[in-house]
This record gives structure tokens, sequence and C-alpha cells, in this order.
């Protein structure tokens, strides 16, 4: 009995697996529509806000459609600097963060692959002493060392500094656990072939390895360049200067609910001009990003 | 492991290591050593000397009724934080794998609120609900709710934990989502065969073949809630009104760098680090290989 309808193939349209109802779908969809209203709507509402002028935002309710400021407000922000940050435009903030989130996207996927690769191709001793004492920073996160790693920060002159800024996140027990975890399935094999051609380490890295990790690297590349993007205690701790500050930091220092004198529609852009980015790299790139997180996570 | 094709090379490994090594001893392994030398030790008001104590910030702080509020204060943020964005999750996964029309574009739509940073969460939320220019609180007051999160420590908090949950839906979404998947459709159609309505399905077969998921985003879940939620609390209340929000992370840096309590702070961290590594412990002893990204 029960005609297997859940096998036939999918056209794209909605079909009844047994035990499901007509109506279920209706209410299945009318769920996910509510659950992306309230997912969509605080960053709608801020697209909306930040194409109204200043006047319109501080007499709520807010229309619910654009205003017709776009081009002004996002030129102003943009281009004009932000008074409550030291008159820095934020085409600056925006190039202070994409350095920050492509430096510390690069260098944990680099410093990782290679370590990676040194634990898993090479036999020497300590090599699990290192293992263990890369393994062992997942423990460490930076809000447990708040302060003494700010001290190191400024005893060496970083404060202020991309240098600062990127270097003390590059470091990522995850990253070179996955990098490990995704040698070991790579046959002996394939070394062997490849010493008896000839290859060295070097070129057996180059030519072999780092073609094989492609989708690797793409996943963790999405995953890490969001959480640079969107770092926020350590900037916070970092930077000083005004014209150092990423993103999300500058956005903190232009709200001021005590003062009357916040410019909501440039904060509203900057709000947008945050935000766009990585989720254009995440739903750009959604294919390796969810596998990556499904994948290297679980 | 076993035994491994390697190269023979005596240098090259240890150059490989190097950076990473380097940078982990600089900038984790002192540290994190310097934190706890420095939760043993007192300084004077003036910071001139300080002096050994062993364990006396350890009691001070555990003894302190603002560092117990902090506690709690973490304990019911994580709790609902975790409670809230996983149920959420849960419903709209298990609504996303009945459909069959626009499922991608479900996801798609659904995994925005991944790539903001929790600050700018927090931010716009408190856009939308601060009580003078917000339209939603507008909305509020209109319902005749007396809506203030700037004042009421309760309104404040619901503010933070609907911010921090908001962000972290599309993650837990995601891994119900993979989780679903892994379940054979097989299993749930024998039950409908057998007359099992649709919540007796959900309830007797799927939640508990979800558990290894769910488990797991249980973990992942506190640790953000923690740790990752740092920037909403600074950004949205900065800990109040009062002491409404001040979580435990936000204490640590409350006490180290406004208030250059340094002994308190250490402390405070040592105590973190305790926790973190008790979590990770859990995570690794249940969960294989479900690590959190850092």
């Amino acid at each position: 009995m029960a005609e297997p309808k859940a096998l036939v193939p999918a056209s794209g349209h909605d079909k009844l697996m047994i035990g499901q109802s007509i109506a279920g779908i209706y209410v299945a969809h009318a769920i996910l529509i509510l659950g992306i209203v309230i997912v969509a709507f605080p960053i709608y509402y801020t697209f909306v806000a930040s194409t109204h002028s200043l006047q319109t935002i501080l007499r709520p309710p807010l229309p619910l459609l654009p205003g017709d400021r776009f081009v002004e407000n996002y030129y102003e922000a943009l281009f004009g600097g932000v008074g409550r940050i030291g008159g820095v435009s934020v085409a600056t903030l925006l190039v202070n963060t994409t350095i920050v989130a492509l430096g510390i996207a690069i260098g944990k996927i680099v410093i990782s692959i290679l370590s990676a690769y040194a634990i898993v191709f090479f036999r020497f001793p300590f090599r699990m002493v290192f293992f263990w004492l890369i393994f062992i920073t997942l423990m460490l996160p930076v809000e447990v060392r708040i302060l003494p790693t700010y001290k190191v920060m400024v005893d060496l002159g970083l404060i202020d500094t991309y240098t600062g800024l990127i270097l003390p996140l590059i470091a990522s027990a995850t990253a070179t656990l996955l990098f490990r975890q995704f040698f070991l399935t790579i046959p002996g094999e394939l070394v062997e072939a490849a010493r008896v051609d000839g290859a060295g380490p070097w070129r057996f890295f180059k030519d072999i390895l780092l073609p094989l990790s492609r989708t690797n690297i793409a996943a963790l590349f999405v995953i890490l360049f969001i959480y640079g993007w969107t770092q926020y205690l350590w900037p916070l701790l970092v930077t000083n200067r005004n014209d150092m500050n990423t993103i999300v930091i500058a956005l903190k220092k232009m709200i001021s609910f005590a003062d009357a004198d916040t410019e909501w529609h440039l904060v509203m852009v900057t709000s947008m001009l945050a935000i766009v980015p990585p989720i254009l790299v995440v739903v750009l790139m959604q294919r390796w990003f969810v596998r990556g997180l499904v994948d290297t996570e679980k | 492991m076993s035994p491994r094709v390697v190269f023979p090379n005596k240098i090259l490994p240890y150059l490989l290591v190097a950076p990473q090594l380097a940078i982990t001893l600089i900038f984790f392994y002192w540290p994190a050593s310097q934190a706890l030398r420095q939760s043993m030790l007192r300084e004077d008001p003036f910071g001139l000397s300080s002096k050994f104590v062993w364990f006396d910030n350890f009691k001070k702080v555990l003894s302190d009724p603002n560092y117990l509020n902090s506690i709690q204060v973490t304990a019911i943020f994580s709790i609902s934080v975790a409670a809230v964005a996983m149920a959420t999750a849960l419903l709209l996964a298990v609504m996303a794998e009945k459909v069959v029309r626009s499922r991608g574009l479900y996801r798609t739509l659904m995994i925005w609120p991944y790539a903001v940073a929790p600050a700018i969460a927090g931010m716009l939320w408190l856009f939308l609900f601060n009580p003078s220019i917000g339209s939603l609180a507008y909305g509020l007051r209109w319902l005749g709710i007396n809506w203030d999160p700037l004042l009421d420590g309760e309104q404040a908090m619901v503010l933070v934990v609907a911010a921090a949950s908001w962000k972290q839906i599309s993650y837990n979404f995601l891994f119900f989502v993979a989780g679903l998947q892994a379940i054979p459709k097989t299993l749930i159609e024998a039950a409908a065969i057998d007359g099992a309505g649709e919540n007796k399905r959900f309830w007797t077969i799927v939640f508990p073949l979800l558990a290894p998921t769910t488990f797991f985003l249980l973990v992942v879940n506190t640790v953000y809630a923690f740790f990752d939620t740092f920037g909403i609390i600074h950004a949205v209340t900065g800990g109040g009104p009062g002491k409404a929000t001040e979580t435990m992370v936000y204490k640590v840096y409350n006490d180290g760098f406004v208030n250059l309590i340094l002994g308190d702070s250490a402390a405070q961290s040592v105590i973190l680090m305790v926790i973190v590594i008790a979590l990770t412990a859990i995570q690794f002893r249940y969960v294989e290989r479900k690590v959190h990204y850092g």
C-alpha cells in the first residue's frame, strides 16, 4: 500500500508526503513568511530610515516605504565625514573594516593551513605538543584575557595599527583542526606517488594539497570574513583614533540617546553600509558557506 | 592515527608551525598566564605596589553582590537567548522541511542576520524600540504599554534578549535544516501510515533523532550568549539601567577597563576561563569534533 508520492521527482511544486495535508503546507508557508518578516524587518526598516531626512526620522512612526533622500544621505555619509566621529568619512571606515576582515580571513587560513600541513605530513619532535598548544587556544577567547592582551599590545606599540587589529585574531585552533581533519583523509599513496615522481614538500603542497583544499578554503573564507567584519570587543580596545576605527565601533560612537544631536540619517546609512558587504558575501557564496558551516562545525 | 607516508625533513616543519605558534604564545598563553598571576595579586590604590594574596581576589569577587548579580543576569540572559533562538529556528526549519516550493528563497532570506554584527543587531533593535524615536516603541505605547527600556531593567533585558536571539536564528536554522535532512523520510512515513498524527510524529521521531544537533546548538548558543553578545550589551544598554543587564563578560570589561580594578577583573577572567574550559569539555565529550569558531 501507500503510493510513495514523496518519491515523485521534484518539479518545483509542493508535493505531499504521506501524512501531510494541503492545509499543513499553507500553514508552513505562512509561518515561514512570518519568520522572514521578523528576520528581515529590522534590516529593511534601517534601509527605509537611511533614505529619509533627519526630521522625518525624529518624528515616529517612520513611513514603511523609502523616502527620497537616498542619494543625498549616502553621499554625505560616504564622502562628507561624520561630526560625531571626528569628521571621518564612512568610506575610510569601510576601507579599515575591509582590510581587517580580509587580513583576518586570509591570515587565519594561511597560518593554519601551514601548521596543519606540518602536523600531518611531517614527523618531528614535539609535534603533538605543538598540536595541543594550538588546540587549547580554543578555550581562551579574547573575552577572558582582555586586560593582559591589551597590555601586550601597548608594550608592542600595536595600538591604532592594522597589525594590532589583525594579528592577535589570526591564531585559530578551529581552522587548524579543520585542515588537519581534511589532510588526514588524503591517501598516503598520493604522497608516495608524489615523492616517487620527485616532488618535494613544497611542490606537493602547491600542486596537490592546495588544489584539493579549494572548497574548504572557500567555505572557511566566508566564515572568517564575517568573523573579522563583525568583531567588536577587540577593535574597541585597540583603537583610539577615529580614523582607525572599524565601522561597527564608529557606529557605536555615532549614537547617543542622551544628546539630541545624533545624526540619525547618517547613522542609518552607516548601518546599511556595515551590514550589506557581509550579507552580500554570505548570500553570493551561500553554497560554500552553508556547506562549510555545517560540515566544519559538526 | 595510522602510520602515514611523510616527508623526511628536519627543519621545514618547525618553520611551518612557527607563525601560528608565535602568535599563540604571544597573544594567548602569555596574556592568559598574566591573567592567572594578576588574579592572585592585589594592587594598592595608586597602583604603585602589589602583593600576592592567593585566592583573596576570588573570595572577594565571589562574595560581591554585584558579581552574584552578574552571574544571575548571565544565566537569565543565556537561557532566554538559547531558548528563544533555538525554538524559533527549530519551528522555521521544520516548516522549511515541509515545503518544496521556494525553499531555496526562504533559506537565502533566513541567513541574513548571520552576517550582521551582534552590536549592530543590538543597535537596529534599539533604533526600533527606543522610547523617543523608535517606531515600534511608538506602537507599543499606542497599545498602552508603558515602554521604556532605558529606565526599566526588565524591558532592557527583553530588548537585548530579542536582539541577541534574532541574530542567532540564522545559524540555528541552518543546523536544524541539516539535522532534519539527515532523518530518513521512510521513518516518518512509516509512522504516518501507522496513523501517528503530525504532532506525535514530531515529538516521538523527529525530535529525539535531532537530539545531537539540539545538544550541539545548546552548547554553541550558550557560548554565544556568554561571549559574543558583549557588543549587544555594550552598544544597547551599557549594562544598565542600574546593573540589570550587566553580564559577566561585560563586568570583566567594566571592572578592568573602566573602573581599573585589575585584581578583581583578572579573577573574573579566570572564572570565565574555567567556564569556557567546562563548556568546551562538554562539547567534546558529548559531541565529537563539533567545534566553536573563534
